[in-house]
């Protein structure tokens, strides 16, 4: 499978789905106007992923900031991840956040209590 | 006489405006508007965290704008204008000030005004609920909002919504929304 690389832009998030290594990050921002035009095709790709996913599959989420739009989005990348994890493979969210960004820890809990995976909330200490 | 949008403006240009704009709520402008507006928060050194809600919020505020407002009336000069919307950021000691205004339909009025009631009637927690209900639940409407905004301006700034219609004409009024974001955390 081809991975997914996508440079960052001041509205959208750097990408990086690599279905050989079994880790996905997605960092930066990610506020676009049109948020289902950019997540689609991370969808789409996980889908098939999620086919013959690796034993073990990391999933990085490091946002500085994303749009409520977004957050609709995410959900359904986890969603995706959560069938992996049912189908009995190792998934882990590892999602970080900045000190004192407590909106963003919030933001990541809420996931965690929609979505049956693991999380990990690591804080990026400076 | 029909409601002078100019004068509006201009009143709502006060001393300890930091940004103002008034135009067409393009993806290009929301990017001007949020560089802009960033460079301020980061110049008049306030705490991350604080600068991080102003930036949250605002990317909701213009997003809403971009997404819901009504095209202006006949009559009003900006007629061409698809997304006309106008936004005022202010900054004092207690905190930012966030004002969006825009035309409604009167039609909608009535739904807006119960969503904005119900939000500023809810605790804490209850609009914390409100905002996972309707991220697990509702699908993002084809123009592309997510029906969040609201609830997270609201959240994120743990303050009241404050709003005023005001009448245009028979058809169309404006709507203004004013939402204060604490310079101290209060919870």
């Amino acid at each position: 499978m081809e991975p997914i690389i996508i440079e960052g832009t001041p509205k959208t998030p750097t990408v990086h789905f690599d279905a050989g290594q079994g880790v996905f990050k997605l960092e930066g921002r990610s506020i676009p106007e049109n948020s289902v035009e950019f997540y689609k095709p991370l969808v789409d790709w996980l889908d098939q992923y999620k086919e013959k996913p690796l034993p073990k599959t990391t999933v990085e989420v490091k946002l500085e900031y994303f749009n409520t739009s977004s957050s609709k989005c995410i959900l359904d990348v986890f969603k995706k991840l959560e069938m992996i994890h049912k189908a009995k493979n190792d998934v882990e969210i590892k999602w970080y956040y900045e000190e004192d960004d407590e909106d963003m820890l919030e933001a990541g809990e809420d996931y965690e209590s929609i979505i049956r995976v693991p999380f990990e909330m690591i804080e990026i200490v400076e | 006489m029909s409601f002078n949008v100019e004068n509006y403006f201009e009143d709502l240009l006060t001393d300890d405006v930091i940004f103002s704009f008034k135009g067409d709520i393009s993806s290009e402008v929301i990017n001007l508007i949020l560089d802009s507006v960033e460079q301020e928060t980061e110049e008049a050194n306030d705490p991350p965290r604080i600068r991080k809600k102003v930036y949250n919020v605002l990317v909701e505020s213009l997003q809403n704008l971009f997404h819901h407002v009504d095209r202006p009336p006949e009559d009003f000069q900006d007629h061409d204008s698809k997304k006309f919307g106008m936004i005022v950021v202010k900054r004092s000691n207690i905190g930012y000030n966030i004002t969006t205004s825009n035309f409604i339909a009167k039609d909608k009025i009535k739904n807006l005004e119960e969503k904005l009631d119900k939000i500023n009637k809810s605790s804490t927690e209850e609009i914390k609920e409100l905002y996972k209900f309707i991220l697990h639940h509702q699908k993002i409407s084809p123009k592309g909002g997510g029906g969040l905004g609201l609830v997270d301006i609201a959240r994120k700034t743990g303050n009241i919504l404050h709003y005023m219609f005001y009448d245009y004409n028979k058809n169309v009024s404006i709507f203004k929304l004013s939402i204060d974001i604490n310079a101290l955390e209060t919870n």
